[in-house]
């Protein structure tokens, strides 16, 4: 962006809205936005707190182990509906509903199916996740140029080399773009989780800011995970620019 | 024209034999039916036909990618039911792994055979040599031109040291120019190499040019309709001078008042 024939950073945009926040802050105009900069100092009270290192481990705990099955079921339900056309058939029209269903809902019936401890909060990390990575990972597989296939066939690959050396790469761009938005929708899912079971870790402490109007110690929580998720999002972007330097010449 | 008589000699023995092949895809097309070819050690035949013939699938069939409904492939003189390492095949789209580089898409077939990094580079490498693409090992194929990247698949064809070749259309999505001296380049090669050869194409001028042999194969359903014979001694003559010979420009005349045929035929008929 160039203004009267400066550069302007990208970052100054943003800058701006800090600005705006911090003005309607001031002028008590919203009582749910504090000045930015109460919400900053909060933020680094809390950043020092044990409570909240306690609640970070615990969450980040739920996180990768649901992620982490997110990935690995994904990944392979993906796969399998992308090459077996009864699976596609017999899990298509599951996988479609609760990608796009308010899985926030299932979470009480979890509670009784796991319990009130953090199995059931890395069950819905893992539902949260694990339908968008599905989706991904099979539009991929779908899209391998049908002749990579027949290369590999005509070559002699067997069916672990045909998975393991073609299809794996080529469905990669894909398979990156699911881990990208699952890992948002992990984010959402430990702190809704979180929220709606016995209101522990993250989500206790989301529960008493907001019920105590504590709005600057909660605005600052939700900028912490928002860096968090922004962060990790990124992380997995910059995989996928490396990846995709072939991305768009597959055809 | 005449009719090769496909024993003539020992060295014209048929190294693939196609038997009353059929083709009916699923929903009712008969892409294929009772196809019965020959074809020779060590000879260049190509697969000529308008779209629709069936050629590509008879290729695809001889590779073993795709299986016939009716009648048997052989590969000298046993039936095969699926890919193997006697046949090696060049890609109309080239089929080129984009996350790889040259070097390692040549191999590639190697790898596939498990054979040690060190021993399939080296082979690789002589055959990056062979089609002229020497420095361009660690290059990635979006950043070669369509003609390279053929040259690419044709080298990895190489690698395998298989005795058949299968190319489907491999010059159609190569630039008339380039096409040109691709055909001239193979024809160099394959002297060299001794391998049997089954081309596919649609274009008349580069079947001619480039094979000892024309399948022709007629539409709706695909049957060999003629085989032409291109006896034209192209040893010690020039591809412009091939280009000009009169047998050339005749038996491209020829086909084409055949292909016309069919043509005029299918419009008759609809």
């Amino acid at each position: 962006m160039t203004v009267f024939g400066f550069r302007i950073p990208a970052a100054f945009s943003l800058l701006i809205w800090c600005v705006i926040w911090e003005i309607i802050g001031r002028l008590e105009a919203v009582f749910i936005f504090p000045p930015l900069s109460g919400v900053l100092v909060a933020l680094v009270k809390i950043l020092g707190q044990n409570n909240f290192h306690n609640a970070a481990i615990i969450s980040l705990q739920a996180f990768s182990w649901g992620m982490l099955y997110a990935v690995v079921v994904g990944v392979a339900m993906g796969f399998l509906m992308g090459r077996v056309e009864a699976a596609n058939k017999l899990l298509g029209m599951w996988v479609n509903i609760f990608a796009s269903a308010p899985l926030s809902s299932l979470v009480p019936v979890l509670m009784l199916l796991f319990g009130f401890g953090q199995t059931t909060i890395i069950v819905t990390v893992f539902l949260f996740a694990v339908w968008i990575i599905t989706l991904d990972t099979y539009a991929g597989i779908r899209h391998v140029n049908p002749s990579l296939i027949e290369m590999a066939r005509v070559f002699g690959a067997g069916r672990v080399q045909l998975y393991t050396k073609v299809l794996f790469w080529a469905a990669l761009p894909e398979i990156l773009a699911g881990v990208r938005m699952g890992l948002i929708r992990a984010v959402k899912g430990v702190v809704i989780g979180q929220l709606l079971i016995s209101v522990v870790a993250l989500g206790q402490m989301f529960a008493r800011y907001s019920r105590s109007f504590l709005l600057e110690e909660f605005w600052a929580l939700t900028l912490i995970l928002f860096v968090f998720a922004l962060g990790l999002s990124s992380a997995i972007g910059w995989v996928e620019q490396k990846v995709e330097y072939y991305a768009g010449t597959r055809n | 024209m005449n009719i090769q008589a496909a024993n003539d000699t020992a060295a014209t023995r048929a190294i693939v034999e196609v038997e009353g092949i059929g083709k009916i895809y699923p929903g009712g097309t008969v892409a294929l039916e009772g196809v019965d070819l020959e074809f020779p050690t060590g000879q260049m035949t190509t697969l000529l036909g308008p779209s629709g013939c069936g050629k590509t699938t008879l290729l695809k069939i001889i590779a073993g990618l795709l299986e016939p409904t009716a009648g048997e492939v052989r590969i000298n003189g046993k039936p095969v039911f699926g890919p193997g390492p006697e046949r090696a095949f060049v890609f109309q789209d080239f089929a080129l792994l984009p996350w790889a580089t040259v070097l390692r898409n040549v191999a590639f077939g190697l790898e596939l055979q498990g054979r040690d990094k060190s021993e399939r580079e080296t082979i690789a490498q002589a055959s990056i040599e062979k089609v002229g693409l020497a420095g361009f090992e660690n290059a990635y194929p979006h950043e070669l031109s369509g003609g390279m990247r053929q040259r690419v698949g044709l080298a990895r064809a190489l690698c395998v040291d298989a005795d058949v070749l299968l190319m489907d259309e491999p010059f159609s999505a190569v630039d008339e120019q380039t096409r040109r001296l691709f055909q001239e380049e193979l024809l160099r090669l394959l002297e060299k190499e001794k391998k049997t050869v089954i081309f596919v194409t649609h274009s008349i001028e580069e079947a001619v040019y480039v094979s000892d042999r024309i399948v022709l194969l007629s539409p709706r359903p695909g049957r060999v309709n003629r085989i032409v014979s291109m006896d034209l001694d192209r040893a010690g003559l020039s591809a412009d001078e091939i280009r000009r010979e009169k047998l050339f420009l005749d038996t491209v005349e020829d086909i084409w008042q055949t292909l016309k045929q069919y043509l005029t035929d299918e419009r008759m008929n609809e």
